[in-house]
């Protein structure tokens, strides 16, 4: 295994990380809307995540700085040719992470009922843009020999890709939820495992019609396995929710995301980005990658400063690992 | 218009531009008609454009961030140590103020992250082995750090015993300079490119020695000059706000610390941003001298040189109409010698020719000149009023023991020995305070905006332009689109995030509760607590 192949590896650790964490961060956002009933039990809601969002989307950030770094190539044809739907992500993160901060700062009726639509819909629409975003890259795009992308906007938005969006929206609700119910404590608890229990079959389905689409035209071997752990994860997921256990339901909610996420990359391997025009243009771990020097360089880093990060930020969540229930709001 | 073929910076930029607006390839070098419309609307100059906006903006909240986390923290350890609640209350007041802030610093920063691969994938292609690299390093190292520790701090008031809880904030510090550190050494590679060779082949930019990207003189004096900077910005924040406050006879225990904590703040890190901003600008002299003779205007080189302290000039015949100079100080400034040479402009420009080929090698002279102005006019400034605001209030040795004031009053402002400043005076003093609280980050600003415009045409001084790093595939339509969203979308934060501050600042320090002066001793919270509202919710 090569250097550019670890790297292959490690981004695609990267982006696993962050849709399983802010995966339930973007499910919370939903349910703000779909499983609260007033301003208190959205509060429960978003409070949930209140001290963790932060730490989850730098995920985000770092897969973004380590493709820049591992795979320049891949970095500049990715952003560059997704433009218009990557600003839109940007606008939606920007302004989700000031709704969280400045919701309760102030008392006004109008304040926070804005900056409360504005969490639903800025969760709501990055959930949507990583399916279709991941599934035009699965599928391939219009790609030309300088490695430019010179499709449209509107060939983004195919059939496949949009299925794909689907599927992350519903598997990041279903996600959600199931950590609602892990995390809160009273009727919103209850209501968040009868949710589950709505959500999980819609989700297993268009998530089995997402990833069987996948095998069948992309997939080997490898693939076809991970499409079965994330299935039957799924199905697990729903069971054990059902049954009242609600970490097991989180624990197998988020193997369904890292088996579902690792089988679109096991799909690409070893192409980082094909290209729809010709098969020599793809880019590869090999032509869009860094040099050894630097890839040895961040191999270092990585090594060391991930492990770290999993274990600090999973000290967070020991240090607020109480659920929180309506009584646990001030009133503002 | 006439517009000379040089100002593309590049043959082949031009050539570029020329396909693909006019579908034909011009037959020859010289002269061509280009009207200022389509310059002004050229792909290349919307990005920058794009860049310079959401990038000053950034950088409006990232120094306030730095040096507001750390006197927090410093704050936040008295308390610790001290028990005295006047310490935690100015941490609850500072640490809101910083909060509010550091949301927008936090979320205008993820457009950074992304803008190199969306706007300039050219650049990314070309340096991305090596310019990745620290923006990585600041992502996995600093970034978790920040976020995660921020987390723990704000929601962390009934969860965690008050050591790991002031532990957590210092996180946060160290996390913001180690992030502004691996930034720095990436932005100093483009100032000053090391560790590096030109792949012909493979038609890029390759590190060769990492150290040499961390460790470069030019990175530790923008470190050392930024950081420095941003606690300059952090003490007069503070300085006029206690003023705001103490003026009004307000949270007199918490302001007076703070403006005492503020004062001190300004003096050192004005001293220690003056220090800095001299060796960095020596540095440059042997790096840019473009760029440093650009900030003085400097036409035709000259032994010894003088500092300009006013010019207006005309930059195509290239030289000023009107000059007030002190002979021999840039000299000095550039060399610590009062007699040496210092080229000029033309002389640099016709070098620069001799090396690169035929172009344009001047940045933007005026904008060079005056940002270098405002630069230090405004931080010297701050600085002297800070300066004076710390002898007005010195301490006990230095003051007859009638004018010594205790915890709770307002202190006596007190200039010549014996007497203190009227009323009116001492007023006025706390109005200057106030109104001058921004003064370092107009400075901030104006100092960036000067050692990126200063370093035109190269986006990598020496090796790579900035008209040859922009995105080929991005059309003039996609970066209207997104500079207007941008731009839109920050004027509207920008307003909501300034009546924010004022709010919670005209609001001072919060009264302490009984759970605020008695923290858990437990991690994860006190069981008795249990049931107890969260101290703080979103």
């Amino acid at each position: 295994m090569e250097l550019h192949d670890v790297w292959f590896v490690l981004i695609a650790v990267l982006w696993i990380g962050y849709f399983f964490l802010e995966g339930f961060d973007f499910g919370i956002g939903v349910l703000t809307k779909l499983l609260a009933r007033d301003r208190k039990e959205r509060r429960v809601l978003i409070n949930t995540i209140g001290p963790v969002w932060d730490g989850n989307e730098v995920w985000l950030l770092s897969a973004g700085g380590a493709t820049f770094a591992a795979f320049p190539e891949w970095y500049a044809t990715l952003f560059s040719g997704f433009y218009l739907p990557l600003l839109l992500i940007l606008v939606c993160l920007i302004v989700r992470g000031v709704a969280f901060e400045y919701r309760a700062k102030r008392p006004e009726e109008n304040w926070q009922r804005n900056w409360e639509n504005a969490i639903f819909w800025t969760s709501l629409i990055p959930a949507v843009l990583w399916g279709v975003a991941f599934g035009n890259i699965v599928r391939g795009v219009k790609i030309d020999a300088q490695m430019e992308y010179v499709g449209s906007v509107a060939d983004l938005l195919n059939p496949y890709a949009l299925l794909g969006g689907l599927v992350t929206l519903a598997l990041f609700t279903f996600h959600g939820t199931v950590f609602a119910g892990l995390k809160t404590v009273g009727e919103i608890r209850a209501r968040a495992r009868k949710l589950a229990l709505v959500l999980g079959p819609v989700t297993a389905v268009l998530a089995l019609g997402f990833l069987l689409w996948t095998q069948y035209g992309h997939g080997d071997g490898a693939s076809l396995v991970a499409l079965i752990v994330a299935v039957v994860a799924l199905v697990g997921a729903i069971g054990a929710i059902g049954a009242g256990r609600e970490g097991w339901s989180f624990m197998l909610s988020g193997v369904t995301i890292v088996a579902a996420v690792a089988m679109l990359f096991l799909t690409l391997f070893p192409n980082v980005m094909p290209s729809s025009l010709n098969e020599a243009w793809n880019l590869t771990v090999t032509n869009a990658s860094s040099t050894p020097y630097t890839l040895k360089i961040m191999t270092w880093c990585a090594a060391i400063a991930t492990p770290l990060v999993m274990l600090y930020q999973g000290w967070t969540y020991w240090v607020f690992r109480k659920r929180i229930g309506t009584q646990h709001i001030a009133d503002a | 218009m006439l517009v000379n073929v040089n100002a593309f910076t590049s043959w082949p930029d031009f050539c570029r531009y020329v396909q693909d607006e006019r579908g034909e390839l011009p037959q020859h070098h010289g002269e061509v008609r280009r009207n200022d419309v389509d310059l002004a609307l050229a792909p290349e100059t919307l990005a920058r454009w794009q860049f310079g906006i959401t990038t000053v903006y950034h950088f409006l909240f990232v120094p306030l961030t730095i040096s507001l986390a750390a006197l927090t923290a410093g704050l936040e350890t008295a308390w610790v140590r001290t028990g005295n609640p006047k310490y935690l209350r100015a941490t609850k007041f500072w640490g809101k103020l910083f909060l509010i802030n550091i949301a927008m610093g936090v979320v205008t920063g993820i457009v950074q992250e992304f803008q190199f691969g969306m706007n300039w994938s050219d650049y990314s292609r070309f340096v991305g082995d090596i310019f990745g690299a620290p923006l990585a390093f600041e992502a996995l190292i600093a970034f978790f750090f920040e976020s995660t520790f921020i987390g723990l701090w704000i929601f962390g008031w009934d969860k965690l015993p008050k050591k790991i809880h002031l532990a957590c904030i210092w996180m946060v510090s160290i996390g913001t300079i180690l992030s502004a550190y691996f930034i720095l050494a990436a932005n100093s590679w483009m100032q000053h490119p090391v560790g590096y060779r030109i792949n012909k082949e493979a038609g890029r930019a390759e590190l060769t020695d990492f150290w040499a990207v961390l460790t470069q003189n030019t990175a530790l004096a923008q470190f050392f000059h930024t950081i420095t900077a941003a606690f300059l910005v952090g003490g007069a924040f503070m300085v006029g706000i206690a003023a705001f406050h103490l003026a009004r006879k307000k949270h007199i225990p918490v302001m007076r610390t703070s403006l005492r904590l503020g004062l001190v703040t300004v003096v050192i890190a004005g001293m220690l941003t003056a220090i800095s901003g001299d060796r960095l600008g020596k540095i440059m002299y042997q790096q840019q001298p473009m760029k440093m003779a650009a900030a003085e205007a400097l036409w035709d080189g000259q032994a010894p040189a003088p500092f300009s302290v006013f010019a207006y000039g005309d930059v195509d015949e290239g030289h000023n109409k009107v000059a007030i100079e002190i002979p021999g100080l840039l000299s000095f400034l550039a060399n610590d010698d009062f007699t040496s040479h210092v080229p000029g402009i033309n002389d640099i420009n016709k070098a620069e020719q001799e090396k690169y080929g035929p172009g344009d090698y001047r940045p933007n002279i005026p904008v060079a000149y005056w940002g270098f102005r405002w630069m230090i006019g405004f931080g010297m400034a701050s600085f002297g009023i800070g300066l004076l605001g710390l002898w007005l209030t010195r301490r006990k040795f230095l003051l007859p023991p009638a004018l010594r004031t205790g915890e709770d009053e307002v202190p006596n402002l007190v200039l010549f020995r014996n007497t203190a400043l009227s009323p009116k005076f001492a007023r006025l003093y706390w109005i200057v305070a106030l109104w001058t609280l921004l003064f370092p980050l107009i400075a901030n600003s104006w100092g960036w905006i000067f050692t990126e415009t200063g370093r035109q045409p190269w986006v990598v001084y020496g090796v790579l332009r900035t008209a040859d790093a922009v995105s080929p595939g991005v059309s003039q339509a996609e970066v209207l689109i997104s500079m207007t969203v941008f731009t839109l979308l920050y004027a509207i934060l920008a307003v909501v995030e300034v009546r924010l501050m004022v709010k919670y600042i005209k609001a001072g320090p919060p009264e302490l509760t009984e759970a605020d002066l008695n923290p858990p001793t437990r991690i994860g919270g006190d069981p008795a607590d249990a049931d107890r509202p969260m101290a703080f919710s979103y």
